[in-house]
């Protein structure tokens, strides 16, 4: 704990770079002719765990499965700047691909192990050029640091895994899953093929449609140690932080498209011989909104470059880009089911897809009560 | 172009001519005036250097710890914020050198005439007079003289130049019809009295103008087209309001933790909860600023300005508000209740109930935060306007 007077280091550039303007341009138009509303809805409809082929495009064709992966090791060797403009726009989209479990956690996981040795860098290669699909096998609700200790899931001196860990996002459209696990020496972490002998996936209905859980049951699943002890430990926490920092964009790429459309419906509305868009109660939450998602703008970029730079403040911008982005995603889609009236309830309107995934990714990688309790040691303010 | 390493040569030089220890306060301001180090990115002999604007923090930055004096920014936050951008952009090269020197040293304080028993957040119906002497006919150059009443000026009573606006003809629709002047505070004909506010104190007066003469090279922009004028300064007066720059936990948070590291008897879940929320919020609306910043300094302004006096004036209120409460039988005293009039806002430099009373004023003064809503919703969102009922009206037929 200190006395809340650390400032953050060198300024943080809160901008976007032309590189990230091109990058967002390419994937922008890949997800209007592939994943419009309308076609995400329908792709629900069926049975399959996400888009293949809408994946294999993001992630192979654009390149964005290894954004975050050094070009030695396979990858492109981006930051999590550029990861955080690919989540604003599969946000923007509720596109349902697994780009922040897998080309995010996973990877970012895989990075803080040994990659000098094969069984890490192997993996990590196929994940990169988006040949595999991995997981990070911990309960979507997961805060940085909150990672319960013993794990759920056993490992023998063999590194045969037994156990269960539930509510796994993208599980079922893994191929590759990363498992914390309590080994004969403590903390561990290990890969396990998904179609080994021993691994179970139950899907889960999910409140948000769009990313789809599975419950993963492992019974003597064969496991390949990747990192154990305290490497285990900082490797599962710089992911899930990672995760949740770059979370803030996928919010508030869901807000700003909540908004925008909530603008787009009001104005063309009519009801009492006016636009509805015209009323100043409506104008005003809507203003409200304009004003958070310009906020939550600055706080997810202010992550994102936090991450990017490897900045000692990094802790603090992730906690409070995901205790500010989060409220304001769901509000945004709330408003907006709200202010289209009627038309917000329908199936056939996306809003609802946006307040699921917005609901949902409240409770992600932890919930804002989490962030503001972890804030509260960072910066100072003790409780009672 | 002048780069940062030319603005530390010249910073250097201005302190080796004008050691700050030996130097006289308004000389050595006078000086940086002069050597264009005064806002950098102003026009050469303005004060500036035709600088980009980000570089001025060079220049802070090289002058801090050096004993250079400031010019209280506090204290002439009208002249600097709204009376100066408007000079700048309006005023004649007779007006530019006449006005800016002794306004940014702090010599000339100003006041803003703008708002009228009658006119606030519709500042375009006012219903001050200024007629040309000798009528209309008199053709150019002739004195204007100024009938009417002001209110909620603040500063009026230190001023000695005020940015007013006043009808020239009240027959045209009433933005049509509005003239824009640099007004003499010192003129026989100005009247200023306290109006004693919230806080005890009276930082804003009524001001009474009865056949004040203004020459017209004191006016700013042409004949009518005051409005045009008034919005410059209106909005330059709401980044004033919203977009000073601080560090994490500057301001009002910063006070509030302090009290809660300070204070552990005091502590409750709630507050706990409370405080942490408003500690995020800040720390976003001060990231928010610092983007706005950025994008200006690349040239791109955001419309991010507009909203950050409403993210502002929300936050100081509900901030100073949970401090009042924190501070529990502390809370229910006051500073003191003497009728002064204050040179500025002390916002840091009283106690909480202070600040509490004179937050509600954050999002009054400068455009309400309902008026700032409607700008954003229809300039920023593009959604439709408000019926309008006064539109093609002359303003002498308008209902008052
Ligand atoms: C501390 C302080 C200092 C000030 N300093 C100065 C100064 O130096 N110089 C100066 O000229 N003025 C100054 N003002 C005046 C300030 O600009 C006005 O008070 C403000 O613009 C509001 O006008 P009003 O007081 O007439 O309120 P009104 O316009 O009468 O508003 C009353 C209420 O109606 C609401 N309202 C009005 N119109 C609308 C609308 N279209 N839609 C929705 N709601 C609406 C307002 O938001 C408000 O809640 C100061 C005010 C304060 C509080």
């Amino acid at each position: 704990m200190n006395d809340g007077t650390t400032l953050p280091g060198a300024d943080p550039d809160l901008l976007y770079s032309e590189d990230e303007d091109a990058l967002r341009a390419a994937v922008r138009s890949l997800l209007a002719d592939r994943s419009d509303p309308a076609t995400v809805l329908a792709g629900l409809e069926s049975d399959v765990a996400y888009d293949t082929g809408l994946w294999h495009s993001l992630a192979t064709e654009i390149g964005t499965a290894g954004l975050l992966v050094p070009e030695k090791l396979g990858g492109a060797g981006a930051s999590a700047r550029e990861a955080a403009v690919v989540l604003e726009e599969t946000g923007r989209s509720v596109a349902p691909v697994p780009f922040l479990t897998s080309a995010v956690i996973a990877v970012t996981a895989l990075l803080g192990c040994d990659h000098g040795r094969a069984e890490v860098a192997a993996p990590l290669a196929a994940l990169a050029e988006g040949r595999t699909v991995g997981v990070l096998a911990v309960p979507l609700p997961t805060a940085p640091g909150g990672l319960p200790e013993p794990a759920s899931v056993r490992a023998d001196a063999n590194g045969a895994l037994t156990g269960r860990v539930t509510s796994v996002a993208d599980a079922a459209a893994a191929e590759l899953l990363l498992v914390p696990a309590q080994g004969p020496d403590g903390p561990a972490l290990y890969a396990v093929e998904a179609s080994a002998d021993g691994v179970r996936t139950d899907t889960v209905t999910p409140l948000d449609l769009t990313r789809p859980l599975g419950h993963l049951t492992f019974d003597g699943a064969p496991g390949r140690l990747l990192a154990t002890g305290d490497r285990a430990r900082a490797t599962l926490d710089r992911a899930l932080l990672t995760g949740a920092g770059l979370l803030a964009s996928e919010q508030l790429g869901i807000a700003e498209w909540c908004l925008a459309e909530t603008v787009r419906h009001t104005a063309a509305r009519t009801q009492f011989g006016r636009p509805v868009g015209s009323f100043q109660a409506l104008k005003h939450r809507m203003a409200a909104l304009w004003l958070e998602v310009a906020s939550a703008r600055a706080a997810a970029r202010n992550a994102a470059d936090a991450l990017a730079t490897g900045s000692p403040d990094a802790p603090v911008a992730v906690a409070v880009a995901q205790a500010y982005c989060a409220p304001v995603a769901v509000r945004a889609a709330q408003e907006c089911v709200q202010l289209h009236g009627g038309i917000g309830m329908t199936w056939e309107h996306p809003a609802h897809l946006f307040l699921k995934r917005a609901k949902s990714d409240e409770l992600a990688l932890g919930s804002p009560g989490r962030h503001r309790d972890a804030l509260a040691g960072l910066v100072g303010i003790a409780a009672p | 172009m002048t780069d940062a390493d030319d603005l530390r040569r010249r910073t250097a030089e201005l302190l080796a001519a004008h050691p700050p220890a030996t130097t006289d306060r308004l000389e050595f301001l006078r000086a940086r005036f002069d050597a264009g180090l005064a806002w950098v990115h102003f026009p050469e002999g303005l004060g500036g250097l035709d600088a980009p604007r980000s570089l001025q923090a060079v220049v802070d930055a090289e002058l801090e710890g050096t004993g250079a004096p400031d010019n209280d920014p506090g204290r002439i936050g009208i002249g600097l914020g709204m009376a100066a951008p408007t000079i700048l952009r309006f005023g004649t090269d007779e007006q530019k050198q006449r006005f800016l020197r002794p306004l940014w040293t702090g010599e000339e304080v100003w006041c803003q005439l703008f708002s009228e028993p009658g006119a606030g957040s519709d500042l375009a119906a006012l219903a001050t007079r200024a007629v040309r002497e000798g009528g209309a006919e008199a053709g150019t150059g002739g004195d204007w003289i100024v009938d009417g009443q002001k209110v909620w000026t603040s500063s009026a009573h230190l001023a000695r130049w005020a940015i007013l606006i006043a009808r020239t003809d009240p027959d045209v629709p009433k933005h049509r019809g509005i003239s824009y002047f640099v007004c003499d505070m010192t003129d026989p004909g100005v009247e200023v009295r306290p109006l004693r506010q919230i806080t005890g104190e009276a930082e804003f007066n009524e001001v009474f103008l009865t056949g004040v003469r203004i020459p017209d090279a004191h006016r700013l922009g042409a004949v009518g087209e005051g409005w045009k004028v008034a919005q410059t300064t209106l909005m330059n007066e709401r980044v004033a309001i919203g977009g000073a720059r601080a560090p994490r936990e500057g301001g009002m948070i910063g006070i509030a933790a302090a009290d809660w590291r300070a204070r552990p008897e005091l502590r409750t879940h709630d507050l706990h909860q409370r405080l942490l929320k408003l500690w995020v919020e800040a720390e976003v609306a001060r990231l928010t600023g610092e983007r706005l910043r950025q994008q200006l300094t690349m040239g791109q302004p955001g419309p991010e300005g507009s909203g950050m006096k409403l993210a502002f004036a929300r936050l100081a209120q509900e901030i100073s508000g949970w401090e009042v409460e924190f501070l529990a039988e502390d809370g229910l005293t006051y500073d003191d209740w003497t009728m002064r009039r204050p040179d500025g806002v002390d916002f840091t430099g009283r106690e909480a109930g202070y600040r509490y009373l004179r937050a509600k004023g954050n999002s009054i003064e400068g455009g309400t935060s309902e008026v700032l809503l409607n700008i954003v919703a229809e300039r920023v969102l593009g959604l439709p306007p408000e019926p309008r009922t006064d539109k093609d009206v002359a303003w002498k037929d308008l209902p008052r």
